[in-house]
Parts: C-alpha cells; sequence; structure tokens
C-alpha cells in the first residue's frame, strides 16, 4: 500500500468535484453534493487531487497506519 | 497511471464558449444562460447533489482549457478565505441583489416604467453600449432580460478567468453563488 494517501478538509471543501475528475484511480467521489470522500484503499498517494484542487482543501498526507 | 477516457459531457466547455460568443452577436441568444442557473437547482434539489457542478457546467470546463489545455494559469491556490462561510455566503448574498435587481428592470419595462437598456452591467459597475448585438426584435422585456442575463454570465466569465490566471482553473468555482447553493441545498438534504 501506498506510503502517502489523499485527505480532504470536509468543512471548507466546496464539492466543485475537480479532485474527483484527476484522480487516476477513481479513490475520491462527492459525497451527495457536499464534500470529496478519499478511499484510502484505493489512493496511491499520487497528489495530482491536492495540485488540482482550487480551494486547497485537498492534501497529501503520510498514511496513518493501523 | 491510466489515462481517462474522455466523454461527451467532457466536451460542454465548447457550448459555454459558443454561448459567450453569440452573445457579442445577438443577444436573444443569452436567454439560454436561464439553463445554467434552473439545471444546477432543479439537480440538486432532485437528489442530483452537485451533479452539475461536477460533470455538466460548461464554465468550469472552459476554465479548465484555458488553464491547463492552454497553459494559462499560475496554478497558485488561491487564498483560504475565499472558500471561507462568511464570504461565500456573502459573496451570494452580493449575488442575489444583483440579480433580484436585473429581474426587477426586466419587470418595469415588461410594465413600461422603464425604457430598454441596451447595454450590460459588467463587474457589477460599467454599463458597457451593447446596441449592436440587438438583431432580432424581441418584447422589450424579453432583451432586457437578455441583456441582464448576458452581464451577469460575462460578469462572471471574466472573473473566473483572472482567477484561473491568477490562482488555479476553477477557482470562481470556490465561491460560485450557484455552487454554493446547490451545496447548500444537498447539504440540507443529506
Amino acid at each position: 500500500m501506498a506510503r502517502m494517501t489523499a485527505t480532504n478538509e470536509r468543512d471548507r471543501c466546496v464539492a466543485c468535484g475537480v479532485c474527483a475528475n484527476v484522480c487516476p484511480r477513481e479513490a475520491v467521489s462527492i459525497f451527495k453534493g457536499c464534500y470529496a470522500i478519499v478511499d484510502e484503499a484505493l489512493c496511491i498517494g499520487c497528489g495530482l487531487c491536492e495540485k488540482a484542487c482550487p480551494a486547497g482543501v485537498m492534501h497529501r498526507v503520510e498514511r496513518v497506519k493501523n | 497511471m491510466t489515462k481517462k477516457k474522455k466523454k461527451w459531457s467532457d466536451y460542454l466547455w465548447i457550448v459555454s464558449a459558443t454561448y459567450f460568443t453569440m452573445g457579442f452577436f445577438n443577444i436573444s441568444f443569452a436567454w439560454l444562460g436561464t439553463i445554467c442557473f434552473l439545471i444546477p437547482l432543479l439537480m440538486a434539489t432532485f437528489g442530483g447533489g452537485k451533479g452539475y457542478c461536477n460533470h455538466y457546467c460548461g464554465r468550469g470546463q472552459l476554465f479548465l482549457e484555458i488553464g491547463n489545455t492552454l497553459g494559462w494559469s499560475r496554478q497558485k491556490v488561491a487564498p483560504r478565505w475565499l472558500s471561507s462561510r462568511w464570504f461565500r455566503n456573502g459573496f451570494l448574498v452580493f449575488f442575489l441583489f444583483f440579480f433580484i435587481q436585473m429581474i426587477w428592470l426586466t419587470v418595469q419595462v415588461g410594465q413600461g416604467a422603464e425604457s430598454l437598456h441596451e447595454t450590460i452591467h459588467l463587474l457589477w459597475s460599467f454599463h458597457v453600449p451593447w446596441h449592436w448585438a440587438y438583431r432580432t426584435q424581441l418584447d422589450p422585456w424579453l432583451a432586457q432580460y437578455a441583456f441582464g442575463l448576458y452581464g451577469i454570465m460575462l460578469t462572471s466569465l471574466i472573473v473566473g478567468v483572472v482567477l484561473t490566471v491568477v490562482y488555479r482553473p476553477r477557482t470562481w468555482c470556490v465561491f460560485c453563488p450557484m455552487g454554493n447553493m446547490t451545496q447548500i441545498i444537498s447539504k440540507s438534504k443529506a
């Protein structure tokens, strides 16, 4: 599993869908028009969503180990 | 990484570009902009969430074409206050004020209390002569709505393009009044 993953500041996310559209693994989706959610099992931590997010609320972070 | 296959809906920026071009030649086409106001609200109301913003907003796609395909963007993230709740809601109120003012002028022209203004109101400040685009004789109120709506549409295009160049493509979407309204509706239904 990739070392990095994407995470989202849900309270500031505007749900525009840019992150979901750029994600090459379809790991990001928009939850009921409210905010973006990341499926960490699919996310490879490439950071494309972070670079594309116009609000700057998607972040590439170290994956939390369980 | 796999490259995503393009769908028909990825080309709606062409529709948006055509719309803005047509408004320079015949203002009657501005009426079609009503679709951009009604469809997002209807989709959000009937369970489609922000499907319009996510897949079908031609204007958002146009910003992506300008910023990414043409490369006319500094790709810098916008200041955080742009995505704050107070700014987004404040801008929504500001937008609605001008939208209601536009509708009120349309009503007054329809009642004969005001004469037709063959101008478009740009950037909430400038009344720009646009009489040369009044090619088809319409009822005065129909023409007034077209001039008014086109001014709103062109204003958001100008602001959106400037933000695309200075920050990232679709920075306009961060505080777009339609996007804010559809998110409010979506959150109330989630």
